[in-house]
């Protein structure tokens, strides 16, 4: 497996210690122009593990995306991501934090001037040291993960609408960043379509362990990535449904006007009693 | 109304002082690391030979139609023979740079602030933020660079295109004898000339370039946001290279002459 370092970082063995949380959100307030978009929210996402934010449009489901990644800078509350707090942080310091998130836009958000090659090994040519020739094998190993090995040299506009939020995932994860972080990843896809990204997340979470936050509006998709789990058999990988304590690794967060009226995990969601909730479900 | 004027003045503050830090941003990055050199390779080409033939054309037919005019009014004055030194004049001093100015703002400002845009609307700008990357020192250093060094490069081209463009009318259509145009062209010149034509180009492309990287940035409300950012980049531009050549021209005239 080759190794690089990303440029005025310590390595991603270092920073991604398995007993610090990924992500903590402590009583985070958000408001534009007067107007209140998430109200002290709170949540922890373990390594390894699943967070899926749910809500309607406009619930600020994307918003805490944009938080986590230093996009948006709260008005409130503290926000840690692997043990460094990034709520007040500058651009420059939040630049080093962000080797430790890959982000899955709505719509791939891919560079549509480059190749497809050239977008997944974006940030291995751009901001590491590590050598073409590694970065070549790292693309294609990627690429050969979601399956669209053959078409690395691609440009975006060529590609249908799944296949560009797959290239987005392998871009995503093509530094190996400890958490994903997917906004919206099947929106507008069909159901088979949805279900192969579905599946790639998946994989990601429990073949390269990585932990992610899943925004999403699409309730069998949340369902499916919360109750099945992937395992290598061989050179295979099979996608099957998990068992309980696997289940229990990925929990729900439901938000309603930028408030949290919900969360746990997809046995509790599917028992609970509030009204909005029910109706969300329904 | 009083109101509307109050919060006409806090966007216009807000939006210089954005400009200020985009500039102290850009600066910055122009001196420090991490620099994407091959960006500014792919810039000084897009920019510099891209703008190649608008700057051609432009440079030889306003000497050529500057040539025409003046030789009817010098005509009035039994002065034709001294046509080159007019051109010359005209070209190297102020033509050659703001008319290349007014192309470059209508080439290269619109293309920046209509790529840059169509990043911002389609989340390209935040995509390259998630994945470690300065948007200031990966999109907006380049072009800066390629503007502030391609402009002058591109006026000495249009100055000399002019003057040829001049010379062929002068004489093949006024008669002036080739030799008279020549010698009348470097009579004319004095060095504070050269001064001025040079220095000029430098500020105005440097101008152009960051107003289209920060209206490009700015965008707002997806492909319509990107065409009013693309007219808007064009007009401040435009508008910007015939104000700031009459600023640098006094303060150039204070301190050459």
């Amino acid at each position: 497996m080759p190794t690089f370092a990303i440029r005025d970082a310590e390595t991603l063995e270092r920073r991604s210690s398995p007993d610090r949380p990924a992500v903590v959100f402590k009583h985070v307030s958000l408001a534009f122009d007067g107007k209140a978009i998430l109200r002290d929210i709170s949540f922890t996402l373990l390594p390894g593990h699943t967070k899926i934010i749910l809500g309607a449009s406009g619930s600020g489901k994307s918003t805490i995306l944009k938080l986590i990644l230093g996009l948006l800078k709260p008005d409130g509350g503290e926000i840690w991501i692997h043990g460094s707090r990034v709520d007040r942080m500058p651009e420059a310091e939040m630049m080093k934090v962000r080797n430790h998130l890959g982000m899955v836009f709505q719509e791939g958000a891919l560079f549509d001037s480059l190749t497809v090659g050239e977008n997944v090994g974006y940030k291995l040519y751009e901001e590491t040291d590590m050598p073409l020739d590694d970065v070549r094998r790292r693309v294609e190993e990627v690429l050969g993960f979601v399956r669209l090995s053959e078409h690395i040299e691609k440009m975006p506009s060529e590609l249908s609408g799944g296949q560009r939020r797959r290239v987005a995932i392998a871009r995503a994860m093509a530094f190996k960043p400890p958490t994903l972080l997917y906004d919206e990843a099947t929106t507008g896809l069909d159901p088979i379509t949805a279900t192969t990204i579905d599946e790639e997340i998946v994989k990601l979470r429990d073949i390269e362990n990585v932990s992610s936050i899943v925004v999403t509006h699409q309730l069998r998709d949340a369902f499916f990535v919360a109750t099945h789990e992937a395992i290598r058999l061989g050179d295979q990988i099979e996608i099957s449904p998990a068992d309980a304590k696997k289940c229990d690794e990925a929990e729900f967060i439901m938000l309603k006007d930028g408030v949290l009226i919900f969360e746990g995990n997809a046995a509790e969601l599917r028992a609970s009693t509030d009204p909005y909730v029910q109706t969300f479900l329904s | 109304m009083l109101g509307l004027l109050i919060e006409f003045s806090k966007s216009a503050v807000l939006a210089v002082q954005e400009y200020v830090q985009l500039q102290v941003a850009t600066i910055r990055g122009v001196f420090s690391r991490p620099f994407y050199f091959h960006d500014v390779v792919e810039q000084f080409d897009a920019i510099g030979i891209g703008s190649l033939t608008v700057v051609l054309l432009t440079g030889f037919f306003t000497g050529a139609v500057l040539a025409l005019q003046s030789g009817i009014t010098l005509d009035q004055f039994g002065a034709r023979p001294f046509v080159g030194r007019l051109i010359s004049a005209s070209m190297i001093k102020e033509l050659g740079p703001v008319l290349t100015g007014l192309m470059l703002a209508g080439r290269i400002g619109s293309g920046i602030a209509a790529e840059l845009g169509s990043m911002v609307v389609t989340d390209q700008i935040n995509a390259l933020r998630a994945l470690g990357t300065d948007p200031v020192r990966k999109l907006v250093v380049p072009r800066v660079l390629a503007g502030f060094f391609m402009t002058p490069v591109l006026t000495v081209i249009s100055d000399t295109v002019g003057i040829l463009g001049g010379w062929i009318v002068a004489v093949y259509q006024l008669g002036v004898a080739s030799s008279l145009y020549w010698t009348s062209i470097t009579e004319a010149l004095y060095l504070q000339d050269a001064w001025m034509g040079i220095i000029k180009p430098f500020i105005l492309g440097y101008v152009i370039v960051t107003i289209g990287c920060y209206v490009g940035l700015g965008t707002k409300g997806g492909t319509q946001g990107v065409g009013r950012s693309t007219t808007n980049a064009v007009v401040a531009a435009s508008v910007a290279v015939i104000a700031v050549d009459y600023f640098v021209t006094r303060v150039l005239i204070t301190l050459l002459y």
